[in-house]
């Protein structure tokens, strides 16, 4: 346990050190500020509030960068340190391997997590101020949330391309593959299949689970469909109503894919020859 | 009391190739061993194996008394000081931050990293980024990391490496201090030269098997190395004093005022009382056999295997 939280907090000094943390604040706050004041002007004053408004914009942000951010920070944190040559001295220490990924999965995701907190509730503190009405902070709050699950789902997928990959440039490449992948051609595959199929075979059950296969889609769900209400500004309110899944299992499944891809990295790590 | 150090039959193969075959040795506590060889011949393949970051592909190997693949060895690591060749450490952190974080994994209190800084010489460096550290420093700082938590073991890859002669001679010191504390210290390294004051047993390894191991006497018996023997003299020798080296086995050589005589080791005494007889010579100095020859003897011909 000490170990863990011995890396975990020289993850975050270092984060500090290279600017790390706050260039991701910055980033996604001047996102969130721009969205929540330029993005809601096309409503005007009708009835949906500002703060829901944002939201739906800000999710749909959330899932290009965050998982971006999280690739970023994961794909290096093992390979790295072995090219570095510092893993072999980490590692002659009383420090397990599984120490070793909790760690840095710790120390990231109190980066990733204080980014979003701070980016994201700057701009919800903006907008409340500039006398935007309350309504909707719980679904904004929400929001914030399932993106640190979003991101920690990525982070755990970086450390085990970061584990299963001895080389920096692979490491690096693979993770902006499995970006691409999740992030958007997955939803282009899945759009195809539709149209093609025209719903023999991929009835509304087999897309739930398709969606839950993909962090990035339950997230997109959870946050545009099931909570809080917002689905009608989306245009997804027709997809939820088919599509019923329930936030609990869409919740479980971003649980799933933090937790399977890390125990990966851990027993790919466990058997590395350093 | 048991062995710090005990490895009897290990191999560990990469493939097909061996980086370590057949190795067997046992240290006891509080010596000061060297592990020579040339690149490649499998000393960082030993410290990785005795420290636990990668299985022996055959053989039994007891660190402190524990196997280092259990949970009990990694715990054992508590007590172990390791530093690496070419050691590497985050460059964004200052000395005493990277000190700290070690010193954290080894569950050893935060006050203990200024005295060790003072101890290497780092003190006023330790609020520095190790990115703006010498070759020199980063070395010390290996060592401070090494010393943390009062080690009962150090393995010590390459350690002189990059620092200057007045701190080579104050790392030894510091070796040496903690080798009578009863810390074994296992040490590789390719300055030979240095090393032959400082320690009291010999590993000699080769393409991954033990050569010759032993203490340095022993080893200079088994090499059966002539010693040699430098005078000044200030005449030369007569047919007569020549005559008696010759019976003695000893060959004479050099010029102008400068002798060197060659004499198998077990007559060294014998040629010592000779030439001390002899009223022409002036000065003597007796040079035995130089770990740099000692190895290069047991490698001689094993080169092409």
């Amino acid at each position: 346990m000490a170990g863990i939280l011995a890396i975990a907090k020289k993850e975050v000094l270092e984060g500090v050190r290279n600017r790390w943390i706050i260039a991701t604040t910055l980033l996604l706050a001047a996102l969130a500020l721009s969205l929540s004041f330029l993005g809601s002007a096309p409503t005007g004053s009708v009835g949906a509030g500002k703060l829901a408004v944002t939201l739906v914009s800000l999710s749909s942000l959330s899932i290009l960068l965050l998982p971006l951010i999280a690739l970023l920070l994961a794909y290096d944190a093992i390979c790295g340190e072995f090219d570095r040559g510092t893993l072999l001295l980490l590692l002659s220490y009383p420090v397990s391997r599984w120490h070793l990924v909790l760690g840095k999965f710790a120390g990231h995701l109190a980066i990733l997590a204080f980014a979003t907190v701070i980016g994201y509730g700057s701009a919800a503190i903006a907008l409340v101020a500039t006398g935007d009405d309350i309504a909707g902070w719980q679904s904004f709050t929400a929001m914030i949330g399932t993106s640190i699950l979003l991101g920690a789902a990525f982070l755990a997928i970086g450390y085990l391309i970061s584990a299963a990959v001895s080389d920096r440039g692979a490491a690096g490449g693979l993770a902006i593959g499995v970006w691409l992948l999740f992030v958007l051609i997955y939803d282009m595959a899945l759009l195809g299949l539709l149209v093609v199929d025209k719903g023999r075979i991929i009835t509304a059950p087999v897309l739930n689970g398709l969606l839950l296969l993909n962090p990035a889609d339950a997230y997109r769900v959870l946050n545009l469909s099931g909570l809080g209400g917002v689905s009608q500004f989306t245009g997804m309110a027709g997809v939820s109503q088919d599509a019923a899944l329930p936030v609990g299992g869409l919740i479980a499944a971003l649980l799933a894919w933090i937790t399977l891809p890390l125990v990966a990295a851990g027993l790919v790590l466990r058997r590395k020859q350093i | 009391m048991s062995a710090a150090i005990a490895l009897s039959g290990v191999a560990k193969y990469y493939g097909a190739a061996a980086a370590v075959r057949d190795v067997g040795f046992e240290l006891s506590e509080g010596q000061t061993v060297a592990l020579v060889g040339h690149n490649g011949a499998g000393k960082t393949t030993l410290f990785k194996l005795m420290l636990g970051l990668t299985r022996p592909s055959a053989g039994t190997i007891r660190v402190l008394g524990e196997d280092p693949q259990s949970k009990a060895g990694r715990e054992a690591r508590v007590k172990i000081g390791y530093l690496p060749e070419n050691v590497v450490f985050s460059r964004a952190l200052t000395g005493l931050e990277t000190l700290e974080f070690y010193a954290a994994l080894k569950r050893r209190p935060r006050a203990e990293c200024h005295a060790l800084l003072e101890r290497v010489g780092l003190a006023d460096a330790a609020h520095k980024r190790v990115g703006a550290y010498s070759k020199g420093m980063r070395q010390r700082l290996g060592l401070a990391q090494a010393l943390l938590g009062e080690p009962r073991l150090l393995f010590l890859d390459e350690p002189t490496t990059g620092l200057d002669p007045l701190v080579r001679q104050s790392f030894y010191e510091l070796v040496g201090a903690l080798g009578q504390q009863g810390v074994t210290a296992l040490l590789s390294s390719h300055a030979l030269s240095e090393l032959e004051a400082r320690i009291d047993h010999v590993i000699i390894l080769h393409r991954g098997a033990v050569l010759a191991s032993g203490s340095l006497d022993a080893l200079r018996g088994l090499a059966g190395l002539p010693v040699k023997l430098a005078l000044t003299v200030s005449a030369d020798f007569d047919a007569d004093a020549l005559q008696r080296l010759d019976n003695l086995g000893i060959v004479a050589g050099g010029v102008n005022g400068y002798r060197t005589l060659t004499c198998p080791a077990e007559r060294k005494l014998d040629a010592l009382r000779l030439v001390a007889g002899l009223s022409h010579v002036t000065d003597i100095r007796i040079a035995e056999p130089t770990l740099d020859e000692i190895y290069a003897h047991f490698l001689q011909g094993r080169g092409t295997e």
